[in-house]
């Protein structure tokens, strides 16, 4: 950025950026806090002090365990992940290294089937799950999953694939490296972090979809998604309890995506930033 | 060695004929640029050489031998990049090192050659850190030096000072001749910018649209353009060149005079004019001299001591013996 900002400035857009945090951040704070509240107090009316109690998740994990969808939203999310990557690394590769005139219809045409809505295609889906007995099932739920955001891991590495220069390889070349070695030396290590980006997005995606997951599971697939909508039904509302389902099931990809902001970053902006 | 040969060399990419057939030798040991406007094949014609092109049509020789086909590593030229290409995810010293590991040359020779190159080009400091933790100067540096240590037979350079600012585009040309004057290894320098093959080149190869307009040394080419074109692409500030009567006066279709060929006097001489701009650079003055009739600016170079300004009124007389005659071809007439 060239342009001089000055301090008063700067403390200004820093105020503006904590609120927006704030604001978004709101709704997932308020459910740790509600969490930690008994049901009377949660149902009492707006309050951020509570009693920190522990009772709800206590009551959460004796009623419906928590470890069973947990680990489906484990297989699920990074079994679909890398299918999605065996499939798209290729594709992307073929797609950005040698690209023909129909390339870029092609990449639109794989977009334009996510601004469908995905109930539009509920019934027929529904109804090949059950005949091919994929209902309920981890496989069946990881292959579904794995369609689902193709279109988006393609696109990234795509993306990712098309910012290594054509002139690097070249230089690669010059300097006396085979095929071997230039996807052994300078193409892996230079597409790898975009591979993980790629990853890393799509394991939160994958773990946060709810849809199908709660339309095509019941029990044994069920991941973290459906097990806090499996609380939000049958026996009227506790809000204590819910929240603190929510705050079990968004944690570790909380905690993931802490660690990971900065490759978070470079995936979300599609690697504009460099 | 360092001996080139181009033999009817050709491109076409599809149907379009970047470069027509033509013949050029380049010495073992010269440093030669070529020079043309933007688009006119030059980049194509260094990547047909390095190997990196395949040619539609003729011969490429290499210290005789014929490398036409020859993939780039086996041509043993080493080409530097005007993007510098360097590996972003290596080391300087990794970069440097790479042409070296997959020559598979041994572990101490490579460090040897390593602190060798780092001390000839000041990187001796930089050798641990990542490409982009560098200048731009220091990565051009870095890119020569993995170009130095495969101790190639010639070395390719496309446009590499294009990307640089105006003071340092200046140091590194000076650090390339020292180069060449101290490796005496063959250099083929590719750029657009004339002042660049002026300055550093043995012999200058001139292109236009594929085509060699003219093959010379820079005075050569200076005081004896082959052709109009050439005329107008050598030197700074241009030529200038006149059509019509003045040029019928001279019985050619075109003329062209040099600016410091053209002497100026308040009192009185052959074309009479009004100064438009005059830029004092304290050792020479240009005069951008208007409303002559014969062209719509006559460039004159003068010396620092001029002190002629914007609507004076002057009178030009060219040195008749500098002036340059074409015919209707755009061809020297002798
Ligand atoms: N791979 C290619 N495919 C088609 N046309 C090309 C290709 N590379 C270069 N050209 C064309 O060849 C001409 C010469 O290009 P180039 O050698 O890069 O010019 P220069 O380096 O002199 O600016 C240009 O018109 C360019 O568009
Ligand atoms: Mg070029």
């Amino acid at each position: 950025m060239a342009r001089a900002v000055s301090r008063n400035q700067k403390i200004g857009w820093t105020i503006a950026a904590w609120i927006v945090a704030l604001v978004i951040f709101f709704p997932i704070l308020y459910a740790i806090i509600t969490s930690l509240k008994t049901e009377q107090e949660a149902i009492a009316g707006f309050n951020l002090i509570p009693s920190f109690t522990f009772e709800s998740y206590q009551a959460v994990q004796s009623q419906n365990d928590y470890f069973k969808p947990f680990m489906n939203s484990v297989i699920l999310s990074v079994g679909s992940t890398i299918l999605a990557l065996i499939v798209a690394i290729p594709a992307a590769w073929a797609m950005a290294f040698s690209p023909t005139k129909r390339t870029k219809d092609i990449l639109m045409w794989m977009l334009s089937t996510k601004m469908m809505p995905a109930v539009a295609v509920l019934v027929p889906i529904y109804l090949i799950f059950l005949r091919t007995g994929l209902m309920d099932t981890r496989i069946g739920l990881t292959i579904l999953l794995m369609l689902i955001n193709l279109p988006i891991v393609v696109w990234m590495l795509y993306t990712y694939f098309r910012e290594i220069p054509g002139e690097i390889l070249e230089a690669a070349r010059m300097d006396g490296a085979t095929l071997r070695d230039e996807i052994v030396h300078i193409l892996t290590p230079m597409a790898v972090p975009g591979i993980a980006s790629t990853l890393l997005l799509n394991v939160i995606l994958a773990w946060n979809e709810a849809f199908w997951t709660i339309q095509l599971t019941t029990t044994n697939a069920a991941p973290l998604s459906a097990f806090i909508a499996s609380f939000s039904s049958p026996q009227g509302l506790f809000w204590a309890k819910l929240s603190a389902a929510s705050t079990m099931a968004i944690a570790p990809i909380l905690i993931l995506g802490w660690f990971s902001q900065k490759q978070l970053v470079r995936g979300l902006t599609f690697g504009a930033v460099k | 060695m360092g001996q080139i040969t181009l033999e009817g060399v050709a491109k076409r990419f599809g149907e379009v004929e970047v470069i027509p057939p033509l013949d050029l030798t380049i010495e073992d040991g010269e440093f030669v640029v070529f020079v043309g406007p933007s688009g006119c094949g030059k980049s194509t014609l260094l990547r047909l050489i390095a190997g990196l092109e395949d040619v539609s049509d003729g011969r490429i020789l290499i210290d005789g031998t014929d490398a036409t086909d020859a993939s780039p590593a086996r041509r043993g030229l080493a080409m530097v990049f005007q993007s510098y290409a360097l590996y972003p995810h290596m080391s300087v010293r990794k970069n440097i090192a790479f042409p070296m590991k997959m020559a598979g040359l041994p572990q101490d020779e490579q460090s040897r050659r390593i602190e060798a190159a780092a001390k000839a080009l000041n990187l001796t400091d930089y050798l641990d850190r990542r490409p982009g933790q560098l200048s731009g100067g220091q990565r051009q540096r870095v890119a020569i030096g993995r170009a130095i240590v495969r101790e190639p037979s010639a070395f390719l350079f496309d446009e590499p000072l294009s990307n640089l600012d105006a003071a340092l585009r200046v140091g590194m040309r000076l650090e390339i001749s020292e180069l060449h004057n101290r490796l005496k290894t063959t250099m083929i320098y590719v750029t657009h910018d004339q002042v660049e093959a002026m300055t550093m080149a043995d012999k200058i190869v001139v292109l236009q649209a594929g085509r060699i307009e003219q093959v010379g040394s820079p005075l050569d080419l200076y005081n004896r353009p082959r052709n109009a074109f050439v005329a107008g692409f050598i030197g700074s500030p241009r030529m200038n060149l006149f059509s019509g009567a003045v040029a019928a006066e001279y019985g050619a279709e075109t003329v062209g005079v040099r600016p410091e060929h053209i002497s100026v006097s308040a009192e009185g001489g052959k074309w009479k004019g009004r100064i438009g701009v005059s830029e004092h650079l304290g050792s020479d003055t240009f005069l951008y001299v208007e409303e002559t009739g014969l062209a719509e600016t006559i460039t004159v170079r003068s010396d620092g001591e001029v002190s002629l300004r914007h609507g004076d009124t002057v009178w030009l007389t060219p040195n008749e013996d500098k002036i340059h005659r074409f015919d209707r071809n755009g061809d020297r007439i002798a």
